[in-house]
């Protein structure tokens, strides 16, 4: 989340100072939240980024000691695959929220009976703190006390976070179980924009409901389907609480993410300089891909979805 | 006061508030008490009168409320002078109190484990020498246990006071659980091997375990040392470069894996923590017939075992000696006691209240009853006539032996090194439990901190 902050600010300036000219400059209007960004973005990043070249316990004095840091984690194979971790929870968890929250998003946004009902059902997630959530899920899943002997299906009672892939599978599950309820409330709201003379003129050209799904939803929705996709995939990228509390990382490090891996070396190894590596290179690759979302976008954000409408 | 330290602290207090982790945020919290003096220059903040001095420490029963207790008789006992208590929860303290001494937001009393962890605050002259006080006391020094003192102790000088309990590792078993399959507690470690075979044929796990805490792995590896290869062994894997590659050291690496392998270990034990306490729980519902654990484990089985300890269901030894093995069957291993330690950024008047604080309530014969009524001995000598009339004598009596007898009483691996090698033991002791590493591969990761 934190990556994609720069861009929007920037943006924010640079279009006031376009359009305010009805009424005086209104650029000192983002003041605030640049001021804000800046004591608690920037200067910590630099901060980071200065710490990434010392050697620093957390208690003594802060040594400099130029890329060692960097020597250190870049060679050390725990970091390469903490970031295949990272990239395989990311990519699962957005091929599996995707279609899931697409769907549930155009149902919602129907006139259906019952609809108002389930759709709290269906939020009730999001209303959760994903501690909680993980503490829950991870008394559910206990092999010996949890879900599967209470209900007497041994089918039940796997060892869902004891083993490896197992573990990725079930830690996925949860987090998208946790989120889905808001990626559909964003196509929800995406659907809701599409105006309905498109789909009269589809059912009078004969367009059954499926092929007006394909036809009319989906691409009306492509720009829902960017902003979401970014903030499940940069979200994904900083996941720390679930796994942390489902795992901590293990078993081994099958779960360990770069998230994961920069707290343990920090905070419980008390090895800043290395930590403050691994955050720098979590930041480049979570600005990495939020400008590579963006770019598939389209260059031009303003090109009309709705021409000769 | 030299600059550097003062722009390292402006330059952390900023920097502290990074907004990638949530932990790190709520590690580093708002809260943290404002002290007199904290990074003052030249003149000392005697602000006199005001008298209030803080105590961070672990919440969680029964300690907790025992702490407390203590406090509270301080207070009362000295209405001019306050001490103020914190609480934390155990792993959320680890990283707090870390985080607020290199912030020079630390409380006056800080507690601790001792060893390692002690060592690094020592290094960076955080904590006060408290050698000469313990000379001027000797009332206070001389009724603790000496093995005690070992790890509060840095290059020759006492730098915390030992308090609370001595908490040797212990063999737990389910009697029941034995008396149903028909079978004799363990006096070897080949008996155990025998007995694994017979409770899985029951369908009856053989040994608990909270593996995703990673230390109760680590309690394994600790005996299978000292007993092999004896308690030099055991000093030397966690101080000389190249201790692991030892025959006995490899040797024991291998029977964990072995023991793993041969189903030794309770069905998904790598999930397990045992901060939940479900590994107990196992044994005392009768899932697992033994365990190793911590003796404070034995409360938290009186407490939620219901009538299990009361009939007479628990059963404990020490680890039973391995065929041919170097090591002294009475040694042991776990925490020799817990350690409070006097910050050496509070102020005079602070530090004076903690040192009165340690003199008279600490293990004060009101706190020492709270102790044995849990099930805990306190590190204090001569207490035979009170454990002896508790209701938990049998146990308490069977740990007061172990901590008087043992001729080696080592410290925790975990506790004892430095935090960056107990991060790489622990990652690796985790790594060797899931099979995905050899002992030899072991040996090599561990070289590369071991020693630094």
């Amino acid at each position: 989340m934190t990556a994609l902050a720069p861009p929007a600010a920037a943006r924010a300036t640079a279009q006031s100072t376009r359009t305010g000219g009805r009424s005086g400059s209104v650029a000192w209007m983002a003041l605030p939240a640049l001021l804000i960004f800046f004591a608690f973005a920037v200067v910590p990043l630099a901060g980071v980024l200065f710490l990434s070249f010392t050697r620093w316990d957390g208690i003594g004095a802060i040594h400099a000691a130029g890329f060692q840091s960097w020597r250190s984690v870049l060679t050390n194979p725990g970091t390469l695959h903490a970031l295949w971790v990272t990239f395989l929870i990311t990519a699962l968890s957005w091929a599996f929220q995707t279609p899931m929250s697409l769907l549930l998003g155009t149902f919602l946004a129907g006139h259906q009976r019952y609809r108002g009902v389930l759709a709290v059902f269906f939020f009730i997630p999001l209303l959760l703190s994903s501690a909680a959530l993980a503490i829950t899920y991870k008394a559910l899943l206990d092999p010996n006390f949890g879900l599967g002997t209470g209900l007497g299906v041994s089918f039940l009672s796997q060892d869902w976070l004891g083993k490896g892939p197992l573990a990725v599978g079930v830690l996925v599950f949860v987090v998208s179980w946790q989120y889905i309820p808001f990626h559909s409330l964003l196509y929800q709201a995406g659907v809701r924009q599409i105006p309905v003379s498109l789909y009269e003129a589809a059912q009078i050209d004969g367009a059954g409901r499926l092929r007006q799904f394909f036809s009319i939803t989906l691409p009306q929705l492509k720009y829902t389907f960017i902003t979401s996709s970014t903030l499940m995939i940069v979200g994904s990228l900083t996941f720390f609480d679930i796994i942390f509390v489902l795992t901590a990382g293990g078993p081994a490090d099958a779960t360990r993410t770069l998230a994961l891996d920069m707290y343990i070396t920090g905070f419980q190894g008390n090895q800043m300089g290395p930590a403050s590596a691994i955050a720098m290179i979590l930041v480049l690759v979570g600005l990495v891909v939020a400008v590579l979302l963006q770019r598939l976008g389209g260059r031009d954000r303003s090109a009309s979805q709705l021409e000769g409408m | 006061m030299d600059p550097t330290t003062t722009s390292r602290r402006t330059f952390l207090k900023v920097a502290v508030g990074v907004p990638l982790t949530g932990a790190a945020l709520a590690a580093c919290g708002s809260s943290g008490p404002t002290q007199a003096g904290a990074g003052g220059g030249g003149g000392n903040a005697g602000s006199a009168g005001s008298g209030t001095a803080t105590y961070w420490f672990l919440s969680g029963p029964p300690g907790e409320a025992i702490r407390q207790a203590s406090v509270n008789r301080f207070n009362q006992a000295n209405p001019n002078t306050k001490i103020k208590a914190t609480t934390f929860q155990n792993d959320a303290y680890k990283a707090k109190i870390k985080t607020a001494i290199g912030a020079g937001q630390a409380p006056t009393i800080i507690w601790g484990w001792g060893g390692g962890g002690l060592k690094s605050y020592v290094q960076a002259n955080q904590v006060e020498d408290l050698t000469s006080w313990f000379a001027q006391n000797p009332d206070v020094k001389n009724r603790l246990f000496p093995s005690s003192f070992g790890a509060a102790t840095v290059d020759g000088k006492i730098y915390a006071m030992p308090a609370e309990t001595v908490q040797p590792i212990v063999l737990y078993y389910n009697k029941k659980v034995f008396d149903k399959v028909g079978v004799e507690p363990p006096k070897t470690y080949a008996d155990i091997l025998d007995l694994v075979p017979k409770f899985n044929a029951q369908k009856i796990a053989p040994f608990s375990l909270g593996g995703q805490s990673r230390w109760t792995n680590m309690m394994w590896l600790e005996f299978f040392l000292m007993r092999l290869g004896g308690n030099k062994l055991f000093d030397r894997v966690m101080t000389e470069k190249g201790a692991w590659a030892d025959p006995d050291a490899q040797k024991g690496l291998q029977m964990t894996q072995d023991l793993v392998k041969a189903n030794g270990f309770v069905k998904g034990f790598s999930s397990i923590t045992a901060d939940s306490n479900a590994d107990q729980a196992l044994l005392y519902t009768g899932k697992a017939a033994m365990m190793l654990h911590g003796s404070w484990s034995y409360g938290i089985q009186v407490a939620n075992g219901g009538s299990f300890v009361p009939s007479g269901g628990l059963g404990w030894m020490n680890f039973p000696p391995i065929d041919g093995g170097k090591g002294d069957p009475g040694d042991t291993v776990g925490n020799p006691g817990q350690y409070l330690s006097i910050s050496a950024k509070a102020s005079d008047e602070q530090k004076n209240i903690a040192k009165n604080f340690f003199k008279t309530q600490v293990l004060s014969d009101a706190e020492n009853k709270q102790w044995i009524d849990t099930g805990q001995v306190p590190i204090v000598k001569g207490t035979e006539a009170e454990l002896n009339a508790s209701k938990d004598k049998d146990f308490l009596n069977f740990v007061y032996g172990i901590a008087s007898n043992a001729k080696f009483f080592g410290q925790s691996w975990d506790q004892a090194a430095s935090p960056t090698a107990a991060e790489t033991l622990l990652d690796n002791i985790s790594k060797l439990f899931q099979l995905s590493i050899s002992p030899q591969q072991f040996a090599d990761n561990m070289n590369k901190v071991i020693g630094q």
